[in-house]
């Protein structure tokens, strides 16, 4: 590792690691068809998902590993410890959650969140969810919010109905591996008409070296009813890579209206590599916003399909590549239905010998008529030393329909930097006003206290970075 | 006083200004006219450290050597550059940008006696907007970002506001009156005007036209051919540039 990597890692404020946890199960290295079994059975989980998950193993080891996108041949499937927990049961208070890890939650600042704007929460350690609560008013209305191994045991129906039939095992080698050694997770249900105003959140955290966490999130959001999600991610610095490859799909109703945020800020030792896919009916809206700032490599696209007519899909991605790490990022937009709307809207930063890659994917099939997308891709590289890729497939097999692409690199913005500084402004408070400035149409998406918090990070990672 | 010493640019080992000597004092009014690829821009953008160019000879601003310093310490001394092309940078509003360059101004301690003290935001929110107003800039534009959708006036006019809010000790104005109208044009004149009248500010205009000589009476002429001045006068040579054009200089 260069000294470069280094410095960057010493400014990450969520590398801490609590080395005192009293791991409860941990099976140890590798991965055989035993240790899938030994995860099932350490759930206790019905023969159906078992044999899943035995099928999923199988699709894993016959499919190769993907030979576009980032490099990922630092990835070492057997030495990650595949399950691995602290805890032996879930709490529903944060005085109960073991002290240790209730701490780390603090440090991040979990609890203080969700008492002051989030409807739920739910807070997973390494394998699995330590911690979960969601506001008595809406578990009145029926929402059910818990991680999904509650849920396989307490809705096994809804739970058998959905799972899988939105990115099958055999999606790609990762949505494989996910569904063959799944664990936590977050299970959402939403009922008809059913609007939940604050925000829902997960926290996903890995705490001991080359874990491999591997969460399942399936969100249903009935006929009208609307949800704001929010996951975050950390970890702790390790020497050696850690791989978080988790498998989300929703489910769009007719006339419901789900966002996803993400705010990805591993540490620079982790592998991110996530299949994100929404299915969206009829006069449903379906929205992705995600950001990634941290990892060591980031393979994600999250999808909208467009099944029903009049439904909208949204992606607005945001990545940032600081010294040693890799963003390929972007989304991916199905037209299947009329009328049917997208727009895909994606910036990327590179810094210090980051490297950004947008990567997306426009598809509009026949019959979409009077379809329309928009795709907008802008990249803002800060030095010499750092990169971005543009890679737009657009497949439009629909002729009455309307697309619009645009893409600019701005290599700033040299001419930008100086117009700044010309006014006074020193270099890094030129650079850092004309990255959030780039950032601002992601930012004024979130919550406020994400926002606030989002730019914070940011603005961290751009001191830390050599450029 | 500004005190420009055998000033000599180059840009892609080409040399594009060659010796160029000029002293100017706090409240004068200079011009530089010029055909097009006479060197003038190339001078401006100079003279505040732009990377492209490499600059040789001496900026010596009130007795203090700044030729070498940074663009960013350049402007905090109290030198302002207004663009030709101002680039725009969406997201930041120009609000935020003016309020952080007036911060940055009054919290680097090389520097003396460069504006009063930033009292509130709110009180620099109004002393902001009665600055627009004189220049005829609408508030929204305030909070919009900085020349994001602007049209061409619109950032010209903006320069000229930040011209006034930064009140610099000596400002270079680049081909400011290129694709303005009538209207426009006199609002950028009573901006410059009003720097130099309340704040004493040097200015060096720099143009190719003497439209907007109509508005600003200099106090000296220099033409400039080929990266030389080749004749210094007054207000009047700008006029006989007017009727007989650079032909005779060039």
């Amino acid at each position: 590792m260069s000294n470069q990597h280094l410095e960057g890692i010493g400014d990450y404020k969520y590398g801490f690691y609590d080395k005192d946890v009293d791991y409860k199960v941990d099976i140890g290295k590798g991965l055989s068809k035993k240790i899938v079994e030994q995860i099932s059975s350490i759930k206790k989980e019905p023969s159906w998902m078992r044999q899943l998950r035995l099928d999923a193993y199988s699709v894993f080891l016959s499919k190769k590993m993907p030979n576009w996108g980032a490099d990922l041949s630092g990835i070492n499937f057997n030495n990650i410890h595949y399950y691995k927990t602290a805890t032996s049961k879930k709490y529903k208070s944060w005085d109960e959650v073991p002290k240790k890890i209730k701490e780390t939650y603090e440090r991040i600042g979990v609890p203080e969140a969700e008492r002051k704007f989030l409807a739920g929460v739910e807070a997973q350690y390494d394998s699995e969810a330590v911690y979960g609560a969601i506001k008595e008013s809406l578990t009145k209305q029926g929402v059910i919010f818990c991680d999904t191994d509650t849920a396989l045991r307490e809705y096994p129906d809804i739970v058998r109905e959905y799972f899988g039939t939105i990115i099958p095992a055999a999606d790609n080698k990762f949505s494989a591996l996910n569904t063959a050694v799944w664990s936590g997770g977050s299970f959402i249900y939403v009922p008809k008409n059913t609007d939940v105003k604050l925000p829902l959140q997960a926290y996903f955290r890995i705490n001991a070296p080359n874990v491999g966490q591997f969460e399942r999130t399936l969100i249903i959001a009935d006929e009208g009813s609307h949800v704001h999600y929010v996951e975050g991610c950390t970890a702790p610095v390790h020497a050696s890579s850690a791989i978080h490859s988790a498998v989300v799909e929703i489910i769009v109703k007719k006339g419901a209206r789900v966002r996803y945020s993400t705010i990805q800020n591993w540490s620079s030792d982790v592998y991110n590599l996530v299949t994100k896919r929404m299915r969206v009916d009829e006069d449903g809206v379906g929205e992705w916003i995600d950001g990634n700032i941290g990892s060591k490599v980031t393979m994600k696209y999250p999808s909208c399909y467009l099944m029903g007519k009049g439904a909208r899909g949204e992606i607005l991605s945001i990545a940032y590549a600081g010294p040693g790490q890799h963003q390929d990022a972007g989304g991916k937009i199905i037209h299947v239905a009329p009328n049917t709307t997208s727009k895909i809207t994606s910036k990327s930063i590179s810094k210090g010998g980051g490297r950004s890659t947008y990567r997306g994917l426009l598809q509009v099939q026949p019959g979409s008529v009077k379809s329309k997308s928009k795709v907008v891709c802008d990249a803002l590289i800060l030095d010499r030393f750092s990169r971005s890729d543009t890679y737009p497939t657009m497949q439009i097999i629909e002729q009455d329909t309307q697309v619009e692409h645009e893409a600019t690199v701005s290599k700033i913005g040299e001419e930008q930097l100086f117009y700044l500084m010309s006014r006074g402004l020193n270099q890094q408070d030129a650079e850092a006003m004309v990255v959030n400035g780039f950032i601002e149409p992601f930012v004024k998406e979130l919550p406020l206290e994400y926002a606030v918090e989002f730019n914070r990070l940011i603005q961290l990672e751009m001191e830390g970075s050599v450029g | 006083m500004l005190n420009l010493q055998k000033i000599k640019v180059e840009v892609s080992s080409k040399v594009v200004v060659n010796g160029i000597s000029l002293k100017i004092k706090p409240g004068e009014v200079h011009a530089i006219m010029g055909p097009n690829g006479s060197g003038k821009s190339s001078f401006a953008k100079s003279l505040l450290s732009h990377p492209d160019y490499q600059l040789a000879g001496k900026i010596v601003l009130d007795k203090k050597d700044i030729t070498d310093l940074a663009v960013d310490a350049k402007s905090r001394q109290g030198m302002f550059l207004a663009f030709q092309h101002p680039v725009a940078i969406p997201g930041v509003s120009v609000f935020n940008f003016l309020r952080v360059a007036r911060q940055s101004i009054l919290n680097d301690k090389t520097v003396k006696n460069r504006g009063a003290e930033l009292k509130s935001v709110a009180k620099f929110m109004r002393e902001l907007k009665e600055k627009a107003k004189t220049l005829g800039i609408k508030d929204e534009f305030l909070s919009r970002g900085l020349n994001e959708g602007f049209s061409g006036g619109e950032r010209k006019k903006l320069e000229m506001l930040q011209l006034l809010v930064l009140e610099p000790k000596y400002a270079v104005i680049d081909e400011i009156d290129t694709g303005l109208d009538v209207d426009a044009l006199k609002l950028v004149a009573k901006g410059i005007k009003q720097v130099v009248k309340e704040n004493n500010t040097g200015v060096l205009i720099i143009t190719h036209y003497q439209r907007i000589l109509g508005y600003i009476k200099p106090d000296f002429v220099h033409v400039m051919v080929k990266g030389k001045i080749v004749k210094s006068g007054t207000k009047k040579l700008a006029k006989e540039i007017e009727k007989s054009g650079y032909k005779s200089y060039e």
